[in-house]
């Protein structure tokens, strides 16, 4: 009976509610499609990137029927990463070794990927966005304990890696997991210190909350920016997120000098490009949580919701479909430079022994985190804060 | 939370639930648990209790589970004989009637509680973050700072205990189990 | 809406199944792992519960629950990874060294 009636008002209702499933199911596609796109240009500009750091000429060789060629276009390797490389691993035998658990085997790199995706759900690419009657929230999920989600999804990243590393009937594949699963329990303290810092410093855990409060300017000219709020959690977020991503300098769980390729040695194919996914999703999503809690999410300098108020007093008024293109272009673009910048990281230091990279997390960052937290707090009630 | 969602979920619950008693590999056992922890963590939130499903997630599935593994892994516990072997048939029997009777007693009390069959809606700050903050550090502060004492006490004891004493032999626990070094090495059967 | 009977129903079956796991099985992780569920079927009902009555101290109860398990979990581990260390076995059956 209940359940009729609901359909009922389902039915009766305009179609407001139908267009508010459209905006929905179009928010998430854009995100799920921007995240897949620039993890490709990620690798991209870590092959190209990396090649050019070493000295190297790194991908060049790749093209359709040597059309570039003909036509005499430099070849920087986009047909290398984009097309000919993803063909060759899903076209490759899909091996699992013998003895090995079949079922988690195959399980385990998709238990790694989606957990890292999902997170962007609640990452807000924009203000308000109105068209027409509609007002757009550019944020594909609004939750209003959205830092916690963060941390909950960033928890359960940690099982992929773990049994892919244990499904996969190899020592040193285990090995690498454990290591995995140690170092990102670990880091994850460190990361959540940093996080309710900043939790701490803006009073809310909306990450659109966030956003908004760090609009308008200090001084007249300086944009209001967390970093200048929470330089440390900045740091402590940048270096536990790179150790999340087990990326050098903290990829002792790939380790290839000690263990083979870590957790994903007896991984193949389509398997093992979803796993060489996840690392580039998570750097991504490092770059993205750091745009959002430290360099304003999406605002611009000086844009306004109206418009530009340069220091000044001048003004350049602007459209509000223009507002949103530029917010939503100037997020983006910070997460690209900052995901170049670990990218950077990555090519430029050495990695790790086990017992250093314990020692950093637990008695570097931790305490530093709580130090931090501490003196944050302090401030905070000080100020008069919530 | 609609019916079919919960439906759903707690078929969930329960698959996890049985697969956690009842699978012969250990780490197929936590894996369930995990199910079951995650999809309870859903159900809080369905409830209205957000906060404590998120940290339902945090701090179960993300911290106290792979705990789990990883002392699974580091023991080198092989696959045992699951629910055969152990203890003795009647014994099980015994106990799988006695808990089924514990249901059904249950079963029949809620069902004569009428008030649990009202739906009642709350206010939508119930459960929110400020809320479950305000509530604890004003009326139960004293129990939440003493928990920070007994997560000290944890800790401290847990490494007290798992320590390894000079002159213990440390070929114990040399390399953890996988799916298939069962049939590589001579059978350990933990029963 | 699901009625809060439901949420007590599925309760109460967790934690029969795991009582049954305790009873059944002689692993020692997995009885703790049983005995877990059993907590979390509890924890289940006060936070239906404290829906019912709009209260919220069925959830901070469930928040207390997980700080002990969280503790519980550590100290229970490390004391079946000595035990292991010292007996070699995980079977709470074997483990009759006090028993006559």
């Amino acid at each position: 009976m209940r359940r009729r009636a609901h359909t009922q008002r389902l039915l009766a209702s305009d179609s407001g509610v139908t267009i508010e499933l459209v905006i929905g199911a179009i928010k998430a596609v854009v995100i799920v499609l921007l995240v897949l796109g620039l993890t490709t240009l990620m690798l991209w500009f870590e092959r190209k990137g990396s090649a050019l750091i070493q000295d190297r000429i790194g991908a060049n060789r790749a093209d359709i029927f040597g059309l570039g060629k003909r036509l005499g276009m430099p070849n920087f390797g986009v047909i290398n990463t984009v097309l000919a490389d993803p063909i060759k691993m899903f076209t490759k035998e899909d091996f699992v070794p013998d003895g090995a658990d079949r079922f988690l085997h195959g399980l385990a790199p998709f238990l790694a990927l989606f957990p890292v995706i999902i997170t962007f759900a609640v990452v807000p690419m924009g203000d308000i966005l109105k068209i027409g009657k509609y007002e757009i929230d550019l944020q594909p999920a609004n939750l209003n304990v959205a830092a916690l989600y963060v941390l909950a999804t960033i928890g359960i990243g940690v099982y992929g890696i773990a049994l892919g590393g244990w499904a996969s009937n190899n020592r040193w594949a285990l090995l690498g997991g454990i290591r995995a699963s140690a170092q990102m329990i670990s880091y994850e303290i460190a990361m959540g210190l940093a996080i309710i810092a900043v939790v701490v410093t803006y009073g809310t855990l909306d990450l659109q909350q966030m956003c908004r409060a760090q609009g308008g300017v200090w001084f007249g000219f300086l944009p209001r920016w967390g970093i200048l709020l929470q330089p440390v959690s900045f740091l402590l977020l940048l270096i536990s997120g790179m150790a999340e991503s087990k990326r050098v300098p903290f990829d002792l769980p790939e380790g290839e000098s000690e263990l083979v390729a870590g957790y994903f040695t007896e991984y193949s194919g389509g398997k093992q490009a979803v796993f060489m996914m996840t690392d580039f999703a998570e750097v991504l999503l490092v770059a993205v949580l750091i745009t959002v809690f430290f360099f304003g999410g999406w605002q611009v300098p000086w844009l306004y919701r109206d418009g530009f108020h340069f220091p000044g007093g001048a003004a350049w008024l602007l459209p509000n479909l223009a507002v949103a293109i530029l917010q939503f272009v100037a997020f983006w673009i910070k997460v690209i430079i900052l995901s170049c910048l670990q990218i950077l990281i990555r090519w430029t230091l050495p990695r790790l022994r086990y017992d250093q990279l314990m020692r950093l997390g637990w008695k570097g960052l931790v305490p530093l985190g709580l130090l931090n937290l501490v003196a944050t707090a302090f401030v905070v009630v000080a100020a008069g804060g919530k | 939370m609609p019916q079919w969602l919960f439906a759903f979920l707690a078929a969930l619950a329960i698959i996890g639930a049985l697969g956690t008693i009842l699978q012969r590999n250990l780490v197929h056992c936590v894996l369930g648990f995990a199910l079951v922890l995650i999809d309870l963590g859903v159900l809080y939130m369905g409830l209205g209790a957000v906060t404590v499903g998120f940290l339902q997630i945090i701090v179960y599935v993300g911290a106290i589970m792979v705990l789990f593994l990883f002392v699974i892994w580091l023991l080198n516990i092989q696959a045992d004989t699951g629910v055969r072997g152990g203890a003795s048939l009647s014994l099980k029997l015994v106990g799988a009637l006695a808990a089924a009777a514990l249901a059904a007693e249950l079963f029949v009390v809620f069902s004569h509680a009428p008030k649990l069959r009202e739906v009642r809606t709350i206010a939508p700050a119930f459960g929110s973050v400020a809320t479950l903050a305000h509530v604890l550090f004003s009326r139960y502060l004293i129990a939440f700072e003493t928990t920070s004492l007994l997560l000290l006490a944890a800790i401290v004891g847990a490494v007290a205990l798992a320590r390894r004493l000079a002159g213990q032999s440390a070929e114990v626990a040399a390399m953890p189990s996988q799916p298939g070094s069962a049939a590589r090495e001579s059978r350990r059967e933990v029963a | 809406m699901t009625p809060i009977i439901d949420y007590m129903a599925l309760s109460a079956l967790l934690f029969a199944i795991g009582a049954i796991g305790v009873l059944i099985r002689r692993n020692v992780i997995v009885m703790f792992l049983a005995i877990e569920l059993m907590l979390n079927a509890v924890n289940l009902a006060f936070v239906a519960l404290g829906r019912r009555i709009g209260s919220m101290d069925g959830q901070v109860i469930v928040f207390f629950v997980m700080t002990v398990a969280a503790a519980e979990a550590a100290v229970g581990l490390a004391i079946i990874i000595s035990m292991f260390r010292n007996r070699e076995t995980v079977n709470a059956d074997e483990l009759n060294l006090l028993r006559w």
